[in-house]
């Protein structure tokens, strides 16, 4: 053992300041040149840093657009999911209870319109997107609370979404912070 | 066909169109012939010359094996040491605490393992330095020892009668400087145009759209996502590992994570063809384990993209399939594809919570990792498989009345002594460390842990044993993912699983290298008309029987309490 343990302690430093060193470093460097300077993309409005477009924040007035259900309350400060298996009686008088709220915030709402997103927490808990049907369902409630069309506001959720990889590769999303600017934008 | 499952289907051919040409490449950087990246040949000669390595001293098994452990036992050292004092060193923006000593016994042993189980959340439980200088360090030396040690085994399955199997030290540096740092460079630089943050600032605070608070985490995440696959490591940044919006942004990287954790194993076996010449005995092995991932697939895609029943009842819709602890931007045939790929091959990094998985996905991921060997991770998945591979030759052998022989070497006592035990050790220690957890569960429910063991399970019933055995499933596999609703950040969790990692990272290198080792220094016997071909179909259908029944129904019983008992269940 003793023949390999310099060799070992040597090869070890060298390789930290290659792999854990001059690697990271010469990454962040590249970084900077990126959208975000490599400290994340934000979002505006009306001058104001109002989040990072990746990263989902909470909406639960009936104004916007809501996203996700949440194991983490959309703390980015921490990450995660429910964890919850598919036959946890708690966990399914849960989504129960997501689905009776959801429905009675959004009157006249079949429960076969709601898709599962809305009712399920994602794995990050802090997932920015919905599937465009989570948005379209909610587009009544939320043209009628802020006086619009629900024309204008389906229009809107068609501009916001962002259809798969290349047209070609997974599925179709809507930034729900985006959404929700976009939507503060057209009050004015 | 919807855009979800041509996602899955491009990313699968995308896949292999990299890792064939990869694995004539890295067949060609260990046979020491001529690449596009000799132009680094002088950073190899003045990293060996730094550490005072002669790389013309060649090595036989023994040799290798003691270099091996000798440089992982200096690692084990360093990254224990580390975490314990993180919050007194530099690179700590967010002021997070040093680990305790079991916690930091666990995660020591998990990175430097290759498994990556985490007990911690990188949040709040690692500081920027030990991400970088213990976890990203060890992604790449962990990757690489299993790539060398493969390559030691190769070298040993040639036709020359020897023990001289070239220098360690040379493979395990060529491992990095020529396979795994270049292309992690590039996937790094991909990433950090994707949105992947890489930075050192600390954490940002916004006041959101609603008028909320809210803290970020973040920090230089891109090189380390990197390796992380390439390396089939899958010890995440944050928390939420690939399922994190700024760990994973979009399908883009997304895609790019899922290629870059295949591509090493897959280049491996087609790298074996190369090396030694034998490319059909490659496509044989490539086809057995790919029949095993797809029979472990489909069924899965099937669960996730059918959805909750439970939830389906409730009248809500799953147009896309069953969705929690999913991410929206990558749906559930995505997630699937991932659960799987991230499970055969011992990668564990997660793109959706396994925990909340259909239970038909739960079994299929939990075989997966009980037969270790469908690609499986980085050198060390072809190691487990070559253990299968000698187990079917004597069983042929003895069928046939044959002295059971492989690649003109004779298979005997010795060599299946090794063999056996080392298939039966992943069942041994997988189902040992059930049991006492199972007992300790019911029996001290009361013991004044972080987390009691009453509390640990996060579910009831057959989905609760489930975690229990998912846990010491991939700490055996060395996977690292997890059912996370497991309360495992305590003193008996870190303690039982770090010693289970251990025993299924080095026991199943140093039994495969002992045998071709042994066999390497046996006489070669040219091939007859009597000789078991190993390059046929009906050797591919043999060895893919061996594993069904030693890998597969060893875990019967316990994956009927578990995830079996809960499909039936629901309704």
């Amino acid at each position: 053992m003793k023949t390999y343990l310099l060799p070992s302690i040597k090869l070890t430093l060298i390789l930290i300041v290659l792999t854990a060193g001059i690697y990271p470093l010469a990454i962040a460097g590249i970084g900077k040149f990126t959208p975000g300077k490599g400290d994340g993309e934000t979002v505006t409005y009306k001058g104001r840093v109002v989040g990072y477009a990746n990263i989902g924040q909470k909406f639960t007035k009936d104004e916007y657009f809501w996203g996700r259900p949440s194991a983490v309350d959309y703390n980015a400060a921490g990450s995660g999911g429910s964890n919850k298996g598919p036959s946890n009686p708690d966990y399914l008088k849960q989504v129960e209870g997501r689905i009776d709220d959801f429905m009675k915030h959004n009157p006249g709402v079949t429960r076969s319109q709601i898709p599962a997103e809305l009712v399920t927490a994602s794995g990050s808990g802090l997932d920015p997107d919905l599937s465009p049907a989570g948005a379209k369902v909610q587009v009544a409630r939320v043209a009628k609370v802020r006086g619009l069309s629900v024309d204008a506001v389906n229009k809107l959720v068609d501009e916001q979404t962002e259809g798969p990889w290349l047209g070609l590769f997974g599925p179709a999303k809507v930034n729900v912070l985006k959404l929700n600017v976009a939507l503060d934008g057209l009050k004015k | 066909m919807n855009t979800e499952l041509t996602g899955v289907i491009f990313t699968y051919l995308l896949t292999l169109a990299i890792a064939i040409p990869l694995g004539r490449y890295i067949a060609k950087v260990f046979k020491g012939e001529k690449t596009w990246l000799d132009f680094l040949a002088p950073l190899d000669r003045f990293i060996f010359r730094f550490s005072g390595i002669d790389t013309k001293r060649e090595m036989n098994w023994k040799q290798h094996l003691l270099a091996l452990l000798t440089i992982n036992s200096v690692w084990l050292i360093y990254a224990f040491v580390c975490l314990m004092a993180q919050g007194h060193l530099p690179l700590n923006p967010d002021a997070n605490p040093g680990q305790s000593a079991d916690t930091a016994f666990n995660t020591a042993i998990s990175f430097l393992v290759n498994c990556n189980l985490q007990h911690y959340s990188g949040e709040s439980g690692a500081t920027y330095f030990t991400q970088h200088f213990v976890f990203m360090f060890l992604h790449f030396v962990s990757a690489a020892t299993g790539i060398a040690a493969l390559v030691v085994a190769f070298r040993a399955m040639k036709d020359k009668v020897t023990d001289k199997l070239g220098n360690f030290w040379e493979y395990f540096v060529k491992s990095i400087t020529r396979v795994l740092l270049p292309i992690s460079f590039v996937i790094a630089v991909i990433f950090a145009f994707n949105g992947i943050t890489t930075s050192y600032a600390g954490k940002d605070t916004f006041i959101s759209m609603q008028g909320d608070t809210v803290h970020v985490s973040r920090g230089p995440v891109a090189p380390l996502v990197a390796i992380k696959h390439l390396g089939t490591n899958g010890g995440g940044w944050f928390g939420a590992n690939s399922a994190h919006p700024i760990e994973n942004p979009n399908y883009l990287t997304n895609t790019v994570e899922l290629v870059a954790q295949c591509i090493i194993p897959i280049a491996l076996v087609f790298a074996l063809g190369f090396y030694l010449n034998k490319k059909k005995f490659s496509y044989v092995i490539f086809g057995v384990m790919t029949l095993g991932m797809l029979m472990l697939l489909i069924p899965t895609m099937n669960a996730e993209l059918h959805g909750n029943p439970a939830i389906a009842k409730m009248g809500i819709s799953q147009p896309t399939g069953a969705m929690e602890g999913k991410e929206v931007r990558f749906g559930p045939a995505n997630s699937a594809y991932w659960s799987i790929m991230t499970t055969i091959i011992s990668t564990g990094s997660v793109n959706s919570m396994h925990d909340s998985a259909m239970p038909v996905s739960g079994t299929m991921m939990m075989l997966g990792m009980m037969i270790n060997c469908f690609y499986g991770g980085c050198g060390v998945g072809f190691l487990n498989f070559y253990i299968f591979i000698i187990v079917a030759v004597f069983i042929s052998g003895l069928m046939v009345g044959r002295t059971p022989e492989f690649l003109g070497r004779k298979i005997e006592a010795r060599e299946m002594k090794i063999a056996s035990l080392i298939a039966l050790l992943h069942p041994f220690i997988i189902l040992v460390g059930l049991a006492i957890s199972s007992y300790v569960a019911v029996n001290v429910a009361g013991a004044d842990w972080v987390v009691k063991p009453s509390a640990w399970l996060n579910n009831p019933g057959t989905h609760g044993f489930s975690e229990m055995l998912y846990e010491y499933t991939s700490s055996a596999a060395n996977n690292g993912s997890g059912f996370e609703g497991l309360g495992d950040g305590n003193i008996f969790w870190n303690y039982t699983t770090g010693i289970v990692m251990i025993l299924g990272r080095f026991l199943p290198i140093i039994g495969p290298l002992a045998i071709a080792g042994l066999l390497a220094n046996k006489k070669y016997i040219p091939e007859s008309a009597g000789t078991l071909k190993s390059d046929t179909s009906t050797f591919g259908l043999m060895i893919f029987a061996v594993i069904v029944i030693i890998a597969a129904l060893s875990f019967f019983p316990s994956l009927a309490l578990g995830p079996i008992a809960e499909h039936f269940s629901l309704k």
